[in-house]
């Protein structure tokens, strides 16, 4: 037998016609977005995106590595400070400064990451607890940061204004390609890792650690990379986060947001990069949208209300977020541990090669 | 000078000795078996070999160069490779990944050139490839191409002590060290199994060590046999040597042993 494969096919992003039809599909339903969607959802749009790329960044680290990390919120921090600066304070071009800051964002997962050759479990989750929270004090702090006040994003020019090559970005929609962009790019960047040595190196620390020492793989060097490159993720997500939101405080990047970022990777599925993009988005959508005006649904918002009010706390539906998550969270931890990865694994079993 | 030497070599833990001064030569491309009862320290000195455990006292030696001390992955990267008493493999990957593992230290792909592997003809892609290609022939050999794309968890035993063969294989080892490789299988799939070390021997040109209970096998594939007892050298020697030493024979090789040791590795499976 002397059927010359091409192995090309096994790691390929358009593995088959199939899946290069649902990919451009999708691709012109983004691009297209903003035909149908009012600002608002432009808006709400724009911050899945940006938790898209660091959802995708953090589960390289959690579900791929096996670490863990309750401070991303700092290197999320780090990333919207830290382009805001370079671009106000030293004028540097915005495609730099977002760089840079991921970069520095980078430096400081390196850091945390030396720390977990030797702590596991809740020991690292205090470590990069202490981490995320040092960061936020830090930035509270210090007056060139804005201190408690916060600050204001400069406007978004992606060009060389000095150049006389301006570009500003003066609306969500324009940002919304800005950050489209970027995250495919940030995405399919991922997946491409995830398939290399690299990717098979973070797998072999997480299952079994020993082994892949034994295998020749250094285990301070992919576990301080593993931080190192998703901080850089959290980065740059952090910096696209400054300009959706135009205004930002250190509280912006509290505890709860590091742990709503663990909670979009568990329910999209750890391991996986498809899973973070899909957790990301739907608890970001359950976050901003369905469950802020869940109260104003007829009969059903009464119920909640007066349920919460019995139960919970006496002001109506102010942790109906939490509530809702931690179901949600029970559900797939029970259910199906994969998350929605997995649930699109059996979906995608049925409809395995629609429409040819 | 000798290919592989281990030389008196011994680690305790807290009290007690496990290993204690175990000197052995190695020949290039020779089969070299360790047997002792269960505890007697055979895996330990793997360890030892294989970095996971620091010797208190003793050197080991490949090729000239000293490995004692050196860190596992640095141990790996001079050419020692090894499978686990105790399969360990990468449960939650497919077989073909576990078995690219093994290439881990034969490739160069960073983070920058694995993120921009947009096609075909980046440097990063073509390496895969290249490596792919080598696995693909370990596939063929192990007859793994049934279970390639399969998630090793999933996987019977037998087919798992193979993966984990075929990995240790594809980091094209000088020297292989498998730990009790025949453990929990059938005979027929003994019978293959030495068939397999066999040709390891000949086409890949590796020195095995070899931890095994199964003296059918130990007779007649190695070339020289260490026997040691409670972390002690008993002797070391040709198979028909070491079958005659009467502290052999007394420390496990008696009839009732053997038998002993069988029933212990059919309730283990
Ligand atoms: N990490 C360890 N800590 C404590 N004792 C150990 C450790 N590893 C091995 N030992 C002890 O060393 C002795 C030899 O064990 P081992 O090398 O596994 O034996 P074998 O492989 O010959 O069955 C045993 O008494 C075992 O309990
Ligand atoms: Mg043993």
């Amino acid at each position: 037998m002397d059927m010359k494969r091409d192995y090309y096919e096994d790691i390929e992003v358009f593995s088959s016609g199939t899946v290069l039809f649902w990919s451009i599909a999708l691709f012109v339903f983004l691009f297209t977005l903003p035909l149908y969607l009012s600002s608002y959802n432009i808006y709400l749009f724009n911050i899945i995106l940006v938790h898209v790329i660091l959802a995708v960044g953090l589960n390289i680290l959690v579900g791929y590595t096996g670490q863990i990390s309750l401070g991303h919120a700092g290197f999320f921090a780090i990333g919207a400070y830290g382009t805001a600066l370079l671009m106000t304070h030293l004028g540097l071009p915005f495609f730099v400064s977002i760089i840079a800051a991921g970069l520095i964002a980078a430096f400081f997962g390196f850091i945390i990451g030396l720390p977990a050759l030797r702590l596991e479990g809740p020991y690292l989750a205090i470590a990069t607890l202490g981490f995320g929270l040092t960061i936020m004090h830090i930035i509270g702090r210090w007056d060139i940061f804005g201190g408690r006040m916060g600050i204001q994003a400069p406007p978004l020019d992606i060009g060389i204004p000095q150049w006389g090559l301006s570009a500003l970005l003066d609306s969500d929609v324009k940002m919304y390609y800005l950050i489209l962009v970027i995250a495919i790019v940030m995405v399919i960047g991922a997946r491409n890792m995830m398939k290399t040595r690299i990717g098979r190196a973070f797998v072999a620390i997480r299952d079994d650690d020993i082994a892949a020492e034994v295998m020749g793989v250094n285990l301070l060097t992919f576990k301080t990379l593993s931080f190192a490159v998703s901080a850089f993720y959290a980065g740059v997500a952090g910096g696209l986060f400054g300009f959706v939101l135009g205004f930002f405080d250190p509280f912006t990047f509290n505890l709860i947001l590091s742990i709503i970022f663990l909670v979009m990777i568990v329910v999209g599925g750890l391991g996986s990069v498809l899973g973070a993009v899909m957790g990301a988005s739907l608890i970001t959508y359950l976050q901003y949208d369905l469950l802020k005006n869940v109260d104003e649904m007829p009969y059903l918002g009464d119920a909640l209300v007066w349920f919460s009010r019995k139960f919970f706390t006496v002001i109506g539906l102010e942790n109906f977020n939490s509530i809702m998550l931690g179901l949600i969270m029970l559900g797939i931890v029970i259910f199906e541990p994969l998350g929605m990865f997995g649930i699109w694994i059996r979906i995608k079993k049925y409809w395995k090669t629609w429409p040819f | 000078m000798a290919h592989f030497k281990v030389e008196n070599i011994g680690i305790s833990f807290g009290g007690i000795r496990a290993v204690q001064g175990v000197s052995f030569d190695v020949r290039q491309n020779s089969i070299f078996s360790i047997i002792g009862p269960n505890g007697s320290g055979k895996t330990t000195i793997f360890n030892m070999i294989s970095g996971i455990y620091k010797p208190d006292s003793g050197r080991v030696v490949l090729d000239g160069e000293n490995l004692t001390g050196l860190s596992p992955d640095r141990i790996a990267r001079r050419g020692v490779a090894r499978t686990f008493q105790n399969i360990q493999l990468f449960g939650n990957a497919t077989v073909m990944d576990n078995l690219m593992l093994g290439r881990h230290i034969h490739m160069k792909t960073g983070v920058l050139s694995g993120f921009f592997m947009l096609g075909k003809w980046t440097p990063c892609a073509r390496e895969e490839v290249r490596h792919r290609e080598v696995v693909e022939h370990i596939v063929d050999f192990l007859d793994l191409q049934s279970v390639r794309d399969q998630f090793v968890s999933g996987l019977p035993y037998g087919k798992r002590k193979l993966v984990e063969l075929g990995r240790a294989l594809a980091l094209e080892p000088k020297i292989l060290l498998l730990d009790e490789p025949s453990a929990g299988m059938n005979t027929e799939e003994k019978d293959d199994l030495r068939i397999w070390i066999k040709d390891i021997q000949e086409d890949y040109r590796v020195t095995i060590l070899l931890i095994e209970h199964d003296m059918n096998m130990v007779m007649g594939i190695s070339d020289r046999i260490l026997a040691i007892n409670q972390g002690l050298k008993i002797i070391e020697g040709t198979p028909a040597e070491v079958q005659k030493h009467p502290d052999v024979i007394a420390a496990y090789l008696g009839e009732e042993d053997i038998d002993a040791h069988d029933q212990e590795h059919r309730d283990m499976v």
